[in-house]
């Protein structure tokens, strides 16, 4: 007697033990007959065969087969609602050597995701995206989906759906397909035997593209779901071949197999190039940041209405930081009026790489009205500095753990003749009481802001007059240097 | 006695859900759902024991990862053609 030989079994790429519940723990959460353990197989077994598991990100959906990380022992990420795309733009991007798949259902991508698959399919990101279509929601109940089908009966279309009042099925693969960057679109059944094979087909080829380093690449698979549409098992493939196929039509609608034009390298400038620094100040820069003591770091908060200038402060603030040869980080936050308002923009400038640029306690606030001064100096680190746009405080207020400098930048930059630099009045005090920054920087720094043309030169007068004025102020009031 | 079939199917009643898929896929129709209900309460399907040709049709109908294992019969070992001495000397 010969030996049976195993030649269909369960996919090493599924984990041996679903550990989502305490029982059952061979089985899916699937229906009786449903169409995702079956796209599932044929996503395990195309992962499996092309040697592609190591490398798998798995980014599941909000929908059925949200679930889908307690079935693939690949890398797994479980996007929100309708931004798989995205999700899978982000992991791909951060991780090139990574095969990404983006699996999700009809109410999740043709729905709430619209603009993410779109722009996704549409920027020609290298992820595999598998779009389960079963022409409705299945988790939530049975609500219409964009792919219901005219006249089919849903929770919320009890009537059918009917063109004039819901529109028509949204037809994905097609929509998709007018776009110029996809490189491989193909809509599969999983309603009979030879479909089923056909969509396995596809299921591959699309991994397979994306492990040879084509583009985006998407499979539409129609799928059934019995337990919705109230059919057996059988009656639901047939359903899928009776109703969906002559509505979403079967068939590859892109494969292009020319390569396309590479063109996404981003150049790369050295910093001192972006700064249009001479060579020799860009190695002096460097040489400045290598000598200096790891571990210095100046965080800030500049805070006023709009239109004072606190986000331009902010701004040069960090350049004069790259200038010095620091890592930077300047993060605004501002209403959407371009004058009055608050706001306010965080500022880092260190020695070391920044770990987040949202600073919840500031060394150094510069709050140049009462308002944001009463919001923010609470926040200010103890021992640190407070530099305010008044000549004194407000009447009863107090800040214990910081010190206070009131710098009546407003009435400086009034005598200088324009109340537009009454920020770089506050940043002339900022640098009496940092090492980090240098006079010379802020000059080259206001010059490449400001312009050096006819009416620039005026300006620059004045923001060097400013500078001054603020350097001056902070030297009468003698204070101790912070680093 | 009938010829050894060419291949052969298990299906795991912890994993089944009665579907019956497979039953309907199933090529040379080999497979049946068993008339008494499993622990889970549904009725399994199982092989009939005769007439599977290893095809693998019901493993891709079926929905779960695991129910299903499908088996093909291992073909012959291949004749070669051996000297005198390769002989004697296997025999030794």
């Amino acid at each position: 007697m010969s030996d049976y030989q195993v030649t269909h079994s369960k996919s090493r790429v599924f984990y041996d033990v679903f550990e989502r519940k305490p029982e059952l723990k061979h089985q899916t959460h699937y229906c009786p007959g449903c169409g995702h353990g079956v796209a599932h197989k044929l996503v395990a077994e195309a992962i499996e065969e092309l040697g592609l598991q190591e490398r798998t990100i798995f980014v599941s959906p909000v929908g059925c087969s949200v679930f889908a990380y307690y079935y693939f022992d690949v890398g797994n990420v479980q996007a929100a609602h309708g931004r798989c795309p995205a999700v899978a733009t982000g992991v791909k991007r951060a991780c090139p050597e990574s095969i990404v798949v983006a699996y999700q259902g009809d109410g999740d991508l043709a729905a709430i995701g619209t603009a993410e698959i779109l722009h996704a399919a549409n920027r020609g990101e290298k992820i595999t995206v598998f779009f389960i279509n079963n022409a409705i929601y299945g988790m939530t109940g049975g609500q219409m989906a964009p792919t219901t089908l005219v006249g089919q009966k849903s929770t919320t279309s009890p009537w059918g759906r009917r063109p004039g009042n819901e529109g028509y099925p949204l037809h994905v693969a097609e929509l998709l397909a007018t776009l110029e960057a996809p490189v491989y679109i193909e809509r599969v059944a999983l309603c009979d035997n030879k479909n089923t094979m056909k969509a396995r087909k596809a299921v591959r080829k699309a991994l397979e593209l994306q492990k040879n380093g084509a583009g985006f690449t998407f499979v539409e698979i129609l799928s059934p779901c019995p337990t919705i549409w109230k059919m057996d098992p059988l009656d639901a493939r047939r359903w899928i071949e009776e109703k969906m196929l002559p509505v979403f039509p079967l068939g590859v609608l892109r494969d292009r197999t020319t390569p396309q034009v590479e063109d996404s390298a981003i150049p790369q400038r050295t910093m001192a190039e972006a700064l249009e620094l001479e060579p020799l100040e860009a190695e002096a820069a460097e040489l400045k940041h290598a000598q200096k003591a790891a571990g210095h770091s100046l965080a800030l908060n500049m805070a006023g209405f709009g239109g004072q200038g606190v986000l331009l402060l902010g701004q040069i603030v960090a350049e004069m930081g790259m200038r010095e040869g620091l890592e930077v980080s300047w993060l605004p936050s501002y209403g959407p009026e371009m004058r009055s308002g608050s706001a306010h923009c965080h500022v880092c400038l260190a020695e070391e790489r920044i770990g987040s640029p949202l600073i919840t306690h500031p060394d150094v606030l510069i709050a140049m009205n009462e308002i944001s001064l009463r919001k923010f100096a609470p926040q200010v680190k103890r021992g640190g500095l407070i530099l305010y746009n008044r000549s004194a405080l407000p009447e009863g207020f107090s800040v214990p753990q910081a010190r206070v400098v009131c710098v009546p930048a407003s009435d400086l930059a009034d005598q200088i003749g324009t109340a537009k630099v009454a920020n770089v009045v506050l940043l002339g005090a900022l640098m009496a009481e940092s090492e980090l920054l240098t006079q010379e920087c802020a000059i080259a720094v206001l010059e490449s802001t400001v312009g050096t043309k006819a009416k620039g030169a005026a300006l620059i007068e004045m923001n060097r007059r400013a500078l001054e004025a603020g350097r001056e102020f902070m030297k009468k009031a003698a204070t101790p240097v912070l680093h | 006695m009938a010829s050894q079939a060419r291949g052969k199917v298990t299906i795991d009643v912890n994993e089944c859900k009665g579907c019956g898929l497979c039953v309907e896929a199933c090529p040379p129709k080999c497979l049946e759902l068993e008339t008494e209900l499993s622990a889970y309460g549904v009725h399994p399907a199982h092989y009939l024991g005769e007439d599977c040709t290893g095809c693998g049709i019901c493993f891709y109908t079926c929905p779960e990862p695991g129910a299903i294992t499908v088996y093909k019969m291992a073909p012959p070992p291949k004749a070669t053609l051996t000297t005198t001495e390769e002989r004697n000397a296997s025999a030794h």
